[in-house]
């Protein structure tokens, strides 16, 4: 005769799905802390933030600035990519730009605007306050950092320039020359690298012109003397050195996406549902860590600024 | 000590040397309090090195026999094996810095990465090709398999195939490196090829040729087809 058998496990015994997926989150906040413990004792022990370059005068704190701790300077300056002097994050950009040098430096300011200009940059920065702006900086391979940057707000640089009304992007393009930018001589990107914003995105209050960090000027390797620092979208939008910023009309099409248009976009917002075709967006590595140790958020944690620049936008389509 | 030795020493000291710098960089990371030691981003870093070792070692391994007939020198077949292994131990520890630093141990994502990212897909199946040569490397293996001991390892130019496409998979905009590889292996490639299909007059020529040199025998044509 068959007996029927009961289920060896009754289904109250079997742990929730929500239960167990919060246990595999604590392993892996167990594991990460674990690592950071390491890391972050020597974090501790790195007293002196700064490179030891100039001081940046009358430099304001802002309350757009984020209250987490920022990355340590050498980290900062030692990761990070800047193709001009080498392929590759790591510390080539930081090697090959020993020698570079910021001054003399011309930025120019033209295109669909009533006040177009030629300026030396220490002319350029005279009429502006300086900033500390204390921001996340997602790079779009999946690491991150926190960094106190200094800068001139680009809504008042708009301000400054009056874009007329045939105005709809900004096109940033970063200096040209290859006694300066050792790489260039090279056809590793197509020279100079381009990039751009829409104009509101632009005139956002959180898009900063850096000239600083940790209150000093910018060293070479991230971005001397002037760059881009768009905190919501992946690090790459973030053009350095920039030698023009030019008001028009068209979409500007932008260097990566030039090179690889199936896995850069023009919008390129920190968003973790929408994944590299080569990695997952959902996670990210707050450098200095070995693991994955953050959950990326939506447009960077900035989304209660800037999601309504994109309301009613396919995210998707335009990653 | 005897040439070969000499020469199976110094690959062996050469080929740890990576994993040795990158056990130092850990040291000079916890106990040295040197940041830069691994770099900020320390995963990628052995997740860089591990990956280049791997085709590197692998390299090494395939440029055994090519060498082993313009020296004319039968005896660094034995340097060979070692050499494949290491490709296989950089290989391993490659794909465990994915296990570890980017999945961290989670079976469905790492399932999901395979399936969805075709630069994971080559990259496993290149693996698993190393772990089915590593497994038959041995004596035992080598008897039992018989002829098709050789066919089987031929897998080796298919791995190195497989390790370049991965690395140019992930290149970003500088594909120099993966290029140079593919260079190298189809070299590599190419000189197997030649020696396996060029005329027979050759063939016999260069038994000869190794005759008079004094280290080859009369039955050296047939063993220097490929194996």
């Amino acid at each position: 005769m068959l007996i029927k058998q009961p289920p060896d496990i009754r289904s109250s015994e079997i742990t929730p799905k929500s239960v167990y997926l919060r246990r595999r989150e604590f392993i892996q906040a167990s594991a990460a802390a674990l690592v950071a413990a390491g890391l972050g004792t020597l974090a501790d022990e790195a007293a002196a933030q700064g490179g030891g370059l100039a001081k940046l005068p009358n430099v304001k704190k802002s309350p757009l600035s984020t209250t987490e701790t920022p990355s340590l300077y050498q980290h900062i300056t030692s990761y990070n990519n800047f193709y001009e002097f080498a392929p590759g994050a790591g510390d080539g950009p930081k090697a090959n730009s020993k020698n570079f040098k910021p001054r003399p430096w011309k930025l120019q300011i033209d295109g669909l605007v009533n006040k177009p200009g030629n300026y030396d940059i220490d002319e350029f920065m005279k009429p502006y306050a300086l900033e500390e702006r204390i921001y996340r900086f997602r790079c779009v391979e999946a690491w991150s950092f926190v960094i106190p940057w200094v800068g001139i707000p680009m809504a008042e640089v708009i301000k400054r320039v009056e874009p007329t009304s045939k105005a709809a992007f900004v096109e940033f393009t970063t200096l040209h020359d290859t006694a300066r930018f050792p790489m260039q001589r090279t056809d590793l990107l197509e020279w100079p690298y381009i990039e751009g914003l829409r104009l509101d995105e632009a005139q956002h209050p959180l898009t900063l012109l850096a000239v600083g960090l940790y209150g000093e000027v910018l060293p070479a390797q991230n971005g001397a003397p002037i760059r881009l620092v768009v905190p919501w979208k992946y690090g790459f939008k973030g053009a350095k050195s920039l030698a023009r910023i030019r008001f028009v009309d068209k979409q500007p099409l932008n260097t990566w996406q030039k090179m690889a248009r199936n896995e850069y976009g023009f919008y390129a917002n920190v968003n973790p549902q929408v994944d590299h075709p080569r990695w997952s967006q959902a996670r990210e590595k707050r450098l200095p860590s070995f693991i994955a140790n953050h959950r990326t958020e939506m447009f960077n944690g900035y989304a209660d600024q800037v999601q309504s620049l994109y309301a009613g936008m396919d995210l998707r389509k335009n990653f | 000590m005897k040439p070969i030795t000499v020469v199976r020493v110094v690959l062996f000291a050469a080929a740890l040397t990576p994993a040795a710098a990158l056990v130092y960089g850990f040291y000079r990371l916890y106990y040295g309090a040197d940041f830069n030691a691994l770099t900020a981003n320390p995963g990628d870093y052995i997740t860089d090195q591990t990956g280049t070792w791997a085709l590197g070692c692998l390299a090494a391994s395939l440029s055994v026999t090519p060498l082993r007939r313009l020296m004319g020198w039968n005896e660094i077949i034995k340097a060979r094996r070692m050499l494949g292994l290491f490709a296989f131990f950089y290989a391993t520890l490659h794909m465990l810095t994915w296990v570890v630093f980017i999945h961290y141990f989670d079976v469905s994502f790492m399932i999901e990465d395979v399936l969805k990212r075709p630069f994971i897909t080559v990259g496993m199946s290149t693996f698993l090709m190393l772990l089915v040569l590593a497994i038959t490397s041995n004596k035992f293996s080598i008897r039992k398999l018989g002829r098709k001991w050789g066919k089987l390892h031929r897998l080796a130019y298919v791995a190195a195939a497989g390790g370049t496409l991965h690395f140019w998979q992930l290149v970003k905009a500088d594909t120099t490196e993966p290029w140079r590889w593919a260079a190298g292996f189809a070299l590599l490639f190419a000189i197997r090829v030649w020696w396996a299909y060029r005329p027979k007059l050759s063939l016999a020529a260069a038994g000869q040729r190794a005759n008079v040199k004094g280290r080859g025998t009369q039955s050296q044509p047939d063993r220097l087809k490929p194996t």
